[in-house]
């Protein structure tokens, strides 16, 4: 997704794009997760930012692109099952609010009136209109396919080449094709550190695995992406260990969608029945009406985690004409549209629509020392 | 082993019954939507609906279309079937008990979860 | 099929649950059909506290598959071939005390013990169709996957009609319940299975106007040795064919069913003949009226445990896979061995030895049970022999490439999802999906109730003949055999302990 929107937004400013995949279009993190556009799970600060430009930005795509991509605002409820994580969720709300996101609080009484099928007994929560969903496989092709790119699926790069001067010349793939160019945008997702280590840096970014329960069809049950208020602390720790918080929401096609699990354990697909078990118990305390709900389908996939869980967009000071634009985590569609623009600005010198500075991808100390040791 | 074909002169046709010498219990009724069919112990609620004729109990969720048994061994869950009030039963190996009831499933068989 | 009052795993109220702790398995043995049967008898004669595990009533899985006791059948052997081993069989478990049957058993993953990595833990759902509120977990030293198979299917204009159905799921419906789709009933599609589906369905009273058979049945003639070998096969097919003239059953070779037509239900097929690549010859069509169509390709191995046990499959002949074992049908997993089509198609008597073989090769695995080497070898033989001709009639009957002609753009492929060819085209086309996978991300197909077991081979094909797909595809992922309902997965036992996390 994260590629799609940098050789759209490039594409769009004039430039001549050629898009690589080892695989097929949206075969990596794109393809296994839900395709949330959230505001609601940030905390003010520059992911906050990009994801309310990428707001705007895929309100717009949602015009040009076919309805195909199930673009939806559906909006985001956060819940809150007791009244400490309801004053914790407070005053993020509020914060946010001040940094320029819809939330509204509600009462326990309002939750219900926005979700009939909520448990009872939930004090409040807080109401993120502007919280969207597309369908992100679909998305991300139809946005490929508008950009106007060459695209060429199937060919995995190999080489990142370099001039003498250390300069980027292009990239070789495993065909035996050299593609010359001044710049390489990284947009390899999971996989980004190895290409940042073919053009000889290092970019620190590591798989963080989350389950998906896929339920049999249904009627819309669900209205809006509800999620339990833990779900924010669990997105922002760095821990290794298993994390699980309930993320429930309906699709158009009908399934309802629970997450979230997150856990580093490299790119492990096995199945984790503790893992199904938890986000089970936690989405059906949630919905209770879930219980007797079938699960037809569980699957893994690999978010592209970097210590700070900021993604790492723009040049690369160390390897001139090298551009990243990854390590966008389990946000990364609807963090896409600005990253593309960001990269787009950084690609043809012009002045970019936020602050790039956060994400500086050189940001991190180069030393073998592990990026995260956090005490969990 | 050689089929033995068990036909009287009143009707010239074997029946599946006939071939394997059933001596089941008693018919018993189960409804389909409303109407009395007969069942025998030991079929499942498809055999029970096919042996009367009945092919669908199922519309889709998209095209409004007929659908019933096409597997027949639990794996296409074509023949979901809303019985006795729950939905999405698998009608081929759910055994016919008396009295079921069992209407025709529109679409995911929910209705009633919808907001 | 009673369980051994013996069976220390059953509980006082007569429930199969086995709690965790409550008692470890030698060996538990999924699917009851020949292999599986077969397997637990020689591992529980091996003196294996064995578990024989199937969704279904009785044993004997699909090939022997019977009326439940209720319907009284005198005679259910009328419907089958070689009934005498399945009998004796059914005599041996009956008398051997070491394993369990336990039916009504719908297993949904099979995972590694976290707390013991020597252990299996086999999850299942209970009940007729999997919806009883009583999750089981049985814990095993070792596994035999006997999963056999599920039907392949081709789709045509109309094949979602009622009326259309499965020639397996016709044999199903009618050896269990013995029920017929209709009166006259087409049997078309490929594969010898046709001719036992016609021959039954003729038995039972039908009338056959048609049955059509996709390729020649000449076919076999180019593989003259592995024929040779199988008399039983060839006298098989001659008692098929015997009893299809004496019913007057019209065959139609080379020939396909290229739509069926009705509104409601189905009243007719067109038959077309069909070229060496199976597409359909122009100006051969004809209409046949019938009320039924009982259709199937073959069958393919059902893969869903082994592929997310990590167990390594092989390409087989016809185009799909199966599980790779080595010559004690021990696959790449330790502990996990694999019998019958889960291994390849084959046919009942295949499955027999190899459930005999490996059951015997878990008893000296897991027990280091004595096993005289002629009796392996004996079966070891006899599997070599049958396989050699189950290979042959796989490749023989292996759809040809050009089939999809016959398909029109609204004809639905996913009959879950109702995805037409078109739109799985457009994916494969114009939306840079190169695989099956991502052919199914973006149509839906596949996605459904049935996750594919349906549709996969069609969805593969089309993907591939619209300019999808550089390699072979891999058996689909399919992390849960069944669907669950959520509180049977959140009711499960926390496992304790802390997740072991990854060194960074």
């Amino acid at each position: 997704m994260v590629g799609a929107a940098c050789a759209h937004y490039a594409a769009r400013a004039g430039l001549s794009v050629t898009v690589l995949d080892r695989g097929p279009v949206a075969g990596g993190t794109t393809g296994a997760g839900e395709g949330n556009l959230l505001v609601s799970d940030k905390e003010p600060g520059p992911e906050l930012e990009l994801a309310l430009h990428s707001s705007r930005l895929w309100r717009k795509l949602a015009e040009e692109l076919p309805a195909a991509i199930e673009y939806e605002t559906k909006g985001g409820v956060v819940v809150a099952d007791d009244a400490t994580r309801l004053a914790a969720l407070r005053s993020l709300a509020a914060a946010q609010s001040d940094a320029g996101v819809d939330a509204r609080e509600v009462s326990g009484g309002q939750l219900r009136e926005l979700e009939p099928h909520l448990a009872d007994g939930m004090p409040g929560g807080v109401h993120y209109p502007e919280d969207a969903q597309v369908h992100p496989a679909l998305a991300a092709a139809h946005l490929l396919r508008a950009s106007g790119a060459e695209v060429r699926c199937g060919e995995e790069v190999t080489a990142v080449l370099t001039a003498a001067d250390g300069a980027v010349r292009g990239v070789a793939t495993a065909s035996g094709a050299r593609l010359l160019a001044p710049y390489v945008v990284n947009a390899a997702g999971t996989w980004s550190g190895e290409i940042a280590r073919m053009a000889g840096v290092r970019l620190p970014v590591l798989p963080r695995r989350g389950f998906v329960l896929v339920t049999e069809p249904l009627p819309r049950v669900v209205r809006h992406k509800v999620y339990a208020a833990d779900y924010v602390a669990d997105v922002a720790s760095g821990s290794a260990a298993l994390q699980t918080s309930a993320v429930v929401e309906g699709t158009a096609a009908g399934p309802v969608l629970i997450g979230a699990s997150r856990e580093r354990v490299g790119f492990d697909r096995t199945l984790s029945v503790e893992v199904l078990r938890r986000l089970a118990e936690r989405a059906t305390a949630l919905f209770p009406v879930l219980g007797g709900v079938r699960v037809i389908r569980a699957y893994a996939g690999f978010r592209p985690y970097l210590p700070d869980h900021l993604p790492a967009i723009g040049p690369d000071p160390r390897v001139p004409g090298l551009v990243h634009a990854c390590g966008h985590e389990g946000a990364g569609i609807g963090l896409a549209p600005a990253t593309g623009v960001l990269t787009a600005a950084a690609l043809t010198g012009s002045a970019p629509p936020l602050d790039p500075r956060p994400f500086r991808p050189d940001r991190f100390p180069d030393p073998c020392a592990a990026p995260d040791r956090r005490p969990r | 082993m050689k089929p033995r074909r068990t036909t009287s002169p009143a009707r010239p046709r074997p029946t599946p019954r006939d071939v394997v010498g059933a001596d089941p219990g008693p018919a018993f009724e189960i409804t389909f939507d409303g109407r009395s069919v007969a069942a025998l112990p030991g079929q499942s609620v498809a055999a029970a609906l096919w042996a009367a004729g009945i092919l669908a109990w199922r519309t889709t969720r998209g095209g409004g279309r007929p659908r019933g048994a096409f597997c027949g061994i639990g794996q296409c869950h074509d023949c979901l079937a809303t019985v006795n009030g729950i939905p999405n039963r698998r009608a081929c190996l759910l055994p016919a008990r008396p009295g079921d009831a069992v209407t025709t499933q529109e679409g995911a068989g929910r209705a009633d979860l919808a907001v | 099929m009673p369980t051994s009052p013996s069976d220390p795993h059953r509980d006082a109220s007569g429930e199969h649950a086995v709690r965790s702790g409550a008692g470890v398995f030698d060996l538990v043995v999924i699917g009851a059909g020949p292999a599986g049967l077969a397997g637990a008898v020689a591992a529980g004669e091996l003196g294996l506290r064995t578990a024989l595990v199937d969704a279904a009533e009785l044993t004997g899985g699909q090939f022997y598959r019977g009326p439940s006791p209720a319907l009284g059948a005198r005679r259910p052997e009328a419907l089958h071939h070689a009934w005498s081993a399945y009998a004796d069989l059914r005599e041996r478990l009956r008398h051997c005390p070491a394993v369990s049957h336990l039916p009504g058993h719908h297993v949904w993953s099979v995972v590694r013990d976290p707390g013991h990595a020597d252990r299996w833990t086999v999850h299942a759902l209970t009940g007729p169709d999997g919806t009883d509120r009583a999750p089981v977990r049985l814990a095993a030293r070792g596994l035999l996957i006997a999963a056999g198979a599920v039907e392949r299917h081709l789709p045509f204009p109309g094949w979602t009609l009622p009326g259309v159905v499965g020639a397996g799921g016709a044999q199903a419906m009618l050896k269990s319940g013995l029920v017929l789709p209709g009166r006259r009933i087409v049997v078309a599609g490929s594969g010898p299975l046709l001719l036992a589906a016609a021959t039954s369905l003729t038995a039972a009273g039908a009338d056959v106007p048609a049955l059509v058979e996709a390729t020649g049945y000449l076919g076999y003639a180019r593989h003259p040795g592995a024929l040779a070998a199988n008399p039983g096969k060839a006298a098989e097919a001659v008692t098929h064919g015997g009893a299809l003239l004496r019913h007057r059953v019209p065959l139609y070779a080379r020939s396909a069913v290229t739509a069926a037509h009705g509104r409601q239900r189905v009243e007719a097929v067109t038959v077309a003949r069909l070229d060496r690549r199976w597409r359909p010859v122009p100006g051969t069509a004809r209409r046949i009226a019938c009320d039924a169509v009982a259709v199937g390709h073959g069958l393919i191995p059902q893969l869903d445990l082994v592929t997310t046990l990590g167990c390594a499959v092989r390409p087989t002949a016809d185009g799909t896979h199966a599980v790779a074992t080595d010559r004690s049908l021990a696959t790449s997993v330790p502990t996990v061995w694999a019998a019958g089509e889960t291994r390849g198609i084959g046919g009942a008597a295949v499955a027999l030895a190899e459930g005999e073989l490996a059951g015997l090769a878990a008893g000296a695995r897991l027990r280091g049970a004595a096993v005289p080497p002629a009796r392996t070898a004996r079966l070891r033989r006899r599997i070599a022999r049958l396989r050699s001709f189950a290979d042959a009639m796989a490749a023989v009957h292996a759809p040809g490439p050009g089939w999809p002609e016959w398909l029109t753009d609204d004809t639905e492929v996913c009959r879950c999802e109702e995805v037409t060819a078109d739109r799985v085209r457009e994916a494969a086309a114009d939306l840079g999906a190169r695989d099956t996978r991502t052919v199914k991300l973006l149509t839906r197909a596949g996605m459904g109730w049935c996750q594919g077991r349906i549709c996969a081979t069609a969805v593969a094909c089309l993907a591939t003949r619209y300019g999808a797909s550089d390699a072979g595809p891999a058996p689909d992922r399919r992390p849960l055999a069944a669907p669950v309902p959520l509180a049977a997965l959140a009711e499960l036992p926390a496992e304790s302990g802390p997740k072991t996390a990854e060194p960074t």
